[in-house]
């Protein structure tokens, strides 16, 4: 494998988990938030299930996301079968219990009466959310780096969804386990480096923005 | 003088359990009430009424003239300022803190700046503007606490305790300056305390809580 094929596989790999880390956050910010700080019926099954979510192996999720896709699946008109966006998808999957979990037990961490007494200095319900979300800020990024790390360590899902296509739908970790299945130790173990180090540079900066906010 | 708060026929129940129940009452506009009683009186619970934070099973409630219903709550509550029993301040500096209910209400920046300046200079804390609000000690955190709903110049100031976790050196050196600072301005306040002595030197009427029910 040359150089140009390691870059392109490296850039896939940050671009469908940077993707599906941003989509889970989105996802799973205002979630999370609803069920650290809401009081309604249903709201402990709800986290139960969140909290089982996080756990599902990613090849289960694959196998879920792969029946749904599948052309003669519910959503096989999309015709999304082995192509990025199915992987992004699958790990959206992955990521989106993780971040919401860790969101809600963010803010159920905080005292309770910090709500009482933002709403109580006049703030409407989002300036309240807002400026919890902003007090729980470094648990906050930890469901942000666990999120990512779900995603880009995961091999599967990705295998399921997208197939492992050279040039098309290959990244590191699916890369890993085809050179491995070919023999090709040494570059199973220098893709493994690499994503190990692509893992710490992310982990790295958002560990350094993390710790900007500790006082 | 007329009444800022009325209430009337008041029932408020927790676990099914009537915790404050109260058939009439007034608060003063422009006075300082002391709200007394000993500790599970309801005391807390009748300013979190107030503040339209807890809702009451039934009862009609008044805020200058009008049935608290016909705002919104957070305009309503704009019109009001809560002290809790412990200072709870965010993890950011005394100055974030103080202006935290001002950034809330959108007033200019130079507004909210004359006015944190001022009230950190009334409540003798302008030195710890910059310092981060959890590493003060209790005295200087409650402090910023008061200054955080002071600064609002809100029409009612409900303080539930904000002397409680204090020791009796700070605790009387902060109601000294209190008594300075409550009687000036339109501001009504209601100040609650499950001792009396805290409240005679400040308050011009008395509310006492027993039970969840008005006493004497």
């Amino acid at each position: 494998m040359n150089l140009t094929g390691v870059l392109e596989i490296a850039r896939l790999s940050l671009e469908v988990s940077g993707l599906a880390t941003a989509i889970s956050l989105g996802l799973g910010l205002p979630l999370g938030t609803l069920l650290g700080l809401g009081r309604f019926h249903g709201r402990s099954l709800l986290l139960s299930l969140v909290n089982t979510g996080m756990g599902v192996p990613p090849v289960v999720v694959g196998l879920i996301v792969a029946m749904l896709l599948w052309r003669s699946g519910p959503l096989g008109s999309l015709d999304l079968i082995y192509t990025p966006g199915a992987i992004v998808i699958a790990q959206t999957a992955i990521a989106t219990p993780v971040v919401i979990g860790l969101t809600s037990a963010a803010l159920q961490a905080l005292d309770p009466r910090l709500k009482l007494q933002l709403l109580g200095l006049g703030a409407s319900r989002l300036q309240m959310v807002a400026a919890l979300w902003r007090e729980a800020r470094l648990p906050l990024l930890a469901a942000l780096m666990a999120g990512f790390g779900s995603v880009i360590s995961e091999v599967g899902a990705s295998m399921m969804v997208g197939g492992n296509i050279l040039h098309h739908t290959r990244v590191l970790t699916t890369a890993i386990v085809l050179e491995t299945d070919m023999g090709q130790f040494g570059t199973a173990i220098g893709l493994g480096i690499l994503l190990l180090v692509i893992t710490f540079l992310v982990n790295y900066a958002l560990t350094a923005v993390q710790q900007r906010g500790k006082r | 003088m007329s009444a800022i708060v009325g209430i009337r026929d008041l029932l408020v129940r927790r676990d099914g359990k009537v915790v404050l129940q109260i058939e009439a009452l007034t608060v003063e506009r422009g006075q300082v009430t002391a709200l007394v009683g000993p500790n599970a009186a309801g005391k807390t619970t009748l300013l979190l009424v107030l503040a339209r934070l807890l809702k009451p099973e039934r009862g009609d409630i008044w805020f200058d003239g009008k049935p608290v219903g016909s705002q919104g709550e957070v305009a309503y509550r704009r019109r009001i300022g809560l002290v809790m029993q412990d200072a709870l301040l965010l993890d950011r500096s005394v100055f974030d803190n103080v202006s935290l209910g001002l950034r809330f209400r959108h007033l200019p920046k130079h507004e909210i700046h004359r006015r944190v300046d001022e009230w950190l200079s009334r409540l003798r804390i302008e030195h710890l503007r910059e310092r981060p609000a959890l590493k003060l000690s209790g005295g200087e955190a409650q402090r910023v606490a008061l200054a955080r709903a002071f600064v609002l110049e809100p029409e009612l100031l409900l303080l539930d305790e904000p002397f409680r976790s204090l020791d009796e050196a700070t605790r009387r050196d902060l109601l000294k300056d209190l008594k300075d600072l409550l009687p000036q301005g339109p501001t009504s306040t209601i100040f609650s305390s499950h001792t009396a002595e805290d409240l005679h030197e400040l308050a011009q009427a008395e509310i006492v809580l027993r039970g969840g029910r008005l006493g004497f």
